[in-house]
């Protein structure tokens, strides 16, 4: 496995007396599609939130691209993509701009944004749509510009909050693609689901069960130690004390 | 720098996409100055009245045309019961009886004492002030006219009679829309200000957005001028487009100097966007944080000296307006459209709306988290 | 049924979870409540007002001292010249300066007339005059005090006078009135019409509707706690008006309990109507505001009365329901009187209520379609 790009140790958040995430430990490295599996409410978009700078944790260590989520939240941020579980562009700017204010906030030049903007639009086929509101868009263009723009800046790692949540299975398989493209330019691909059947395109997973880390493996090796034929089995397996979800 | 462009750009595109954003641009200080200084007037109209009329002579005929010709009062019905009159104030069809006793005519020829009664609905305490003291003139007026004054001028004793002559500066008229106009200006631009500013940034909390510029390396003060800069010219323009409806659509003559105005209105609204964005850390929904925005206002703008003077007050009222922002903003709008004064008559409350602006703006920016705990 | 139940149950959860809104709907009316009845007047106590008495013999020293000694009044300078008087006003602190002439009590005996200048700060004319007016009243009252007993001045028409329904006019007695109107305005238009809207911008409105709720039910859901709570409040600041300030109430106490509800009725069927035409919540807020809660606070003869108004005002004023409950409630609460009297306005909330209730269905309908 090449060197830990992200490293989590005894992660903890508590809310008062509710401990949302309960020491988890793990690392993911360079390159790695990384699937985050778990029930709804299982504590996977507050770990999310913890390694992206957006939470403070309560106590643990982690660091993310080398950067230490406690001392230098603002230097990860600047080696990150995000995309967060709620739609979070502007519904009442079209395509064009919100494209044009991500870039300019990570810093692109103009010339690069007009670049980005138009190869973009051309990825995505959303060159007749460029200056529609956002807001008139079907979901799964929403999210798959959403994708675009986590990605514009050529992050070294990139949060996936629930990027499929909605949309229809075609539209998942094209995410994944392009998922699986950005992987292969190295960018590091931090997804959360509640899909199993993702899990298959991961590298390797890890299953969040009522905030403690229950298994961490390539989806290979877990069908194998549960003698199941599927990650959703493994999950029925592990979670079945689950008491969290939604 | 450049982040902060950016950040503009999508504002004010935000802004002026938003359908609702143009009409209160444009047509609120308009409505508001047409209706508020029209309606904030405690001047008397006609006032209607019922007489009892116990005496039926000349004199007492006189004494009622002479409240009718006055124009304030008329008459609108009588009868011989005073009971009657009552249940028309009741009614609401008159607000004053005036009843006049059986020997009116001949005590008053005889020199003698005539009581006259006045009933008056009391319900609106400074209308019925106003009529009390209308009608006193015009009975002490009658007085007058039917009875020469019996004076000896004891040339030992020395005494005269003291004239008093009385001059009213700056609104001869007794305009009371020019004194309003000012302080609409600064209830409009509060609005702005702490409201749709306020507001804005408490949406993009309640709808999401904000965590995706969260988790950009966007600096704090980045955001927090990105947001309040767009609402700081718009209360900007929306005071000079009020002066100037206030100037050529009302003709109301503002006699001080217009960039005072402006550069006043640029720093009373850093104090109450500051506001703005302090009451938007507290809050997660837009519909908490209008809440209390909404709270603060009326406090302050009641308490500020808008609708009555600040001076009338009780002492622990007066003190409460060193901390309100609105007070001295309607004082040093009135000193200055209304008066003409200039820097030095205004600079110690200016340095006060400074220091208000200073402590609001760092404690509501240093309570602003990019991250929640 | 049972649905609808949980509906209304989670509806009030929903609101009384929300400490801060809690705080501000319940605290707001008190703190109104105090700030009108305790600082919201216009009297003159103290007013700061300055001297330029070109004279200073007996007579004048005599005057100001007595001025300077009233309640009304702190003379606060001695003006030395006329050209400090438009300085003394620009400062702002001074409302009045009185002007007394050279040699005064000299002209006083020897042409039996000396001059007194009042010159006064008329930015506020209220006060301007108020200022003026009892200048004028001390001035008068020390010339009788100069003047010689056996001087006759025949002032043989003095009126007595009663103050109906008021008799210390105190402006409370006013303003409770319009401040009930007021918050059952705030509380049931406002509040209703960002509840339903904000339904309508986080998107859940349509869960609600597609769920086994009629839409009737939905709205009678999001309506009820907010009536409820506008209840509490009318009820809270009419017990503290009546302890606190002694605000009368002469009337039926159930007449009046069903002339609120009446009301609510009305203000709820504008924030119902108000959701219906906006998207969001900021358009619903500053609709309910600049549409509703200003021409209410101004229009309704709550603080400024209708009568004073030019005539196209006091047409627009007809229009606002609180106009009418204002009518209403001081009748009941100031008069004593009934429905007898009152009737006509009672029949004109109903009528305004069905309207507006009418228009929402409607609109509520073309939505759906």
């Amino acid at each position: 496995m090449s060197e830990a790009i992200i490293s989590v140790d005894r992660l903890t958040k508590k809310f008062g007396e509710f401990t949302a995430v309960n020491a988890v430990s793990f690392n993911v490295g360079r390159g790695e599609i990384f699937g985050f599996l778990g029930a709804n409410g299982a504590g996977k978009t507050t770990a999310i939130r913890m390694l992206t700078g957006l939470l403070v944790p309560t106590s643990g260590e982690a660091l993310v691209a080398g950067f230490d989520v406690y001392d230098e939240p603002e230097k990860i941020k600047q080696n990150i993509g995000y995309m967060s579980q709620r739609f979070s562009l502007y519904e009442d700017l079209t395509v064009r701009e919100n494209i044009r204010l991500y870039g300019g906030i990570y810093g692109l030049s103009n010339r690069e944004i007009k670049e980005k903007t138009n190869e973009l639009l051309e990825t995505l086929g959303l060159t007749n749509v460029s200056d529609s509101r956002i807001g008139s868009l079907p979901l799964g263009w929403k999210q798959k510009l959403a994708f675009s723009i986590a990605i514009m800046h050529e992050p070294k790692i990139v949060f996936l909050d629930e990027p499929t949540g909605g949309v229809d299975p075609i539209t998942r398989r094209q995410f994944w693609e392009q998922i699986y493209a950005e992987a292969e330019q190295g960018t590091t691909v931090f997804v959360t689901t509640h899909y199993m059947d993702e899990a298959e395109y991961c590298d390797r997973i890890s299953i969040m069960v009522d905030g403690d880390l229950k298994a961490l493996d390539t989806p290979g090796n877990l069908k194998k130690n549960y003698s199941v034929d599927s990650i959703n089995e493994v999950f029925i397996k592990l979670a079945g004390t689950a008491e969290r979800s939604e | 720098m450049r982040t902060i462009r950016f950040l503009l750009q999508k504002e004010f595109l935000q802004i002026f996409r938003n359908k609702g954003m143009l009409p209160i641009i444009f047509v609120m200080p308009v409505v508001q100055l047409i209706i508020l200084s029209n309606a904030a007037t405690f001047e008397l109209n006609k006032v209607n009245f019922y007489l009892v009329d116990h005496n039926h002579s000349t004199t007492s005929q006189e004494l009622v045309s002479h409240f009718e010709s006055t124009g304030y009062f008329k008459l609108n019905g009588y009868s011989q019961s005073v009971d009657d009159g009552i249940q028309s104030i009741l009614a609401g069809r008159d607000e004053m009886v005036l009843t006049i006793p059986p020997n009116f005519e001949r005590d008053l020829k005889a020199r003698k004492h005539a009581d006259l009664q006045l009933i008056i609905n009391g319900v609106d305490g400074s209308i019925a002030n106003l009529i009390l003291s209308y009608s006193q003139s015009i009975i002490g007026k009658y007085n007058a006219s039917i009875q020469p004054t019996v004076r000896q001028l004891d040339v030992n004793h020395n005494v005269g009679q003291i004239n008093v002559q009385s001059v009213n500066w700056y609104n001869p008229e007794l305009n009371y829309i020019n004194y309003m106009v000012p302080g609409i200006l600064v209830v409009l631009v509060t609005m702005i200000g702490m409201f749709l500013s306020g507001m804005n940034i408490v949406r993009e909390r309640e709808i999401g957005t904000i965590e995706q510029l969260n988790v950009t390396p966007i600096k704090r003060y980045q955001f927090i001028t990105g947001k309040l800069l767009p609402f700081w010219i718009i209360g900007l323009f929306e005071m000079a487009f009020g002066l100037g409806i206030a100037r050529w659509g009302f003709g109301i003559p503002f006699v001080g100097s217009f960039w005072l105005v402006m550069l006043i209105t640029a720093i009373y609204l850093l104090a109450v966007q500051g506001l703005g964005l302090l009451i938007s850390t507290m809050t997660d929904t837009q519909q908490q944080a209008m809440f209390i925005a909404w709270f603060i206002s009326v406090v302050f703008i009641l308490m500020g000296g808008l609708f009555t003077p600040i001076e009338s007050m009780p002492i622990w009222a007066q003190r409460l307006t060193w901390i309100n922002p609105i007070a001295y903003f309607i004082e040093i709008m009135r000193m200055v459209l209304l008066k003409g004064a200039g820097i030095k008559d205004i600079w110690e409350l200016t340095t006060a709306l400074l220091v208000m602006a200073g402590i609001v703006l760092t404690l509501a920016i240093s309570r602003y988290r990019k991250a929640s705990v | 049924m049972h649905t609808f139940k949980g509906f209304v149950t989670k509806e009030f959860y929903h609101i009384f979870r929300d400490k801060r809104s809690m705080l501000i709907l319940f605290g707001m009316p008190i703190i109104q409540l105090i700030l009108f009845g305790f600082a919201i007047r216009n009297e003159l106590t103290q007013a700061h007002i300055a001297v330029l008495d070109h004279s200073k013999d007996a007579v004048t020293r005599e005057l100001i001292h007595k001025i300077d000694a009233s309640k009304y009044f702190t003379v606060s300078d001695e003006l030395q010249n006329a050209d400090q008087i438009k300085p003394a006003f620009q400062r702002g602190k001074i409302k009045e300066v009185i002007v007394l002439e050279p040699h005064f009590s000299r002209t006083l005996r020897r042409d039996g007339q000396a001059h007194v200048q009042l010159v006064t700060d008329a930015t506020d004319p209220n006060m301007a005059q108020m200022v003026s007016e009892y200048t004028q009243a001390i001035i008068s009252d020390y010339q009788q005090s100069l003047d010689q007993p056996g001087i006759i001045q025949a002032e043989t028409m003095i009126p007595k006078t009663v103050m109906l329904f008021n008799p210390q006019l105190k402006s409370v007695n006013l303003f409770v009135p319009g401040l009930i109107a007021v918050i059952l305005m705030l509380i049931s238009a406002l509040m209703t019409s960002i509840s339903i809207t904000r339904e309508k911008e986080m998107g859940t409105m349509e869960v609600l509707l597609v769920s086994p709720l009629k839409p009737y039910q939905i709205i009678v859901g999001k309506v009820i706690p907010y009536m409820v709570l506008s209840l509490v409040n009318v009820l809270t600041v009419l017990i503290l008006a009546r302890t606190i300030f002694g605000v009368p109430f002469r009337g039926s106490f159930v007449l009046f309990m069903f002339e609120a509800l009446l009301f609510i009725l009305t203000a709820l069927s504008l924030g119902l109507f108000i959701s219906t035409i906006s998207n969001n919540q900021q358009t619903a807020m500053m609709v309910s505001l600049a549409g509703l809660l200003l021409p209410t606070v101004i229009l309704s003869g709550f603080i400024f009365p209708i009568s004073s108004m030019p005539w196209i005002l006091q047409m627009l004023s007809r229009i606002i329901p609180a106009r009418w409950f204002l009518v209403i409630v001081r009748g009941i609460m100031l008069k004593g009187i009934g429905l007898q009297y009152l009737w006509k306005e009672t029949l004109i909330l109903g009528g305004m209520t069905l309207f507006f209730i009418v228009l929402s269905v409607r609109n509520f309908k073309i939505r759906l379609d």
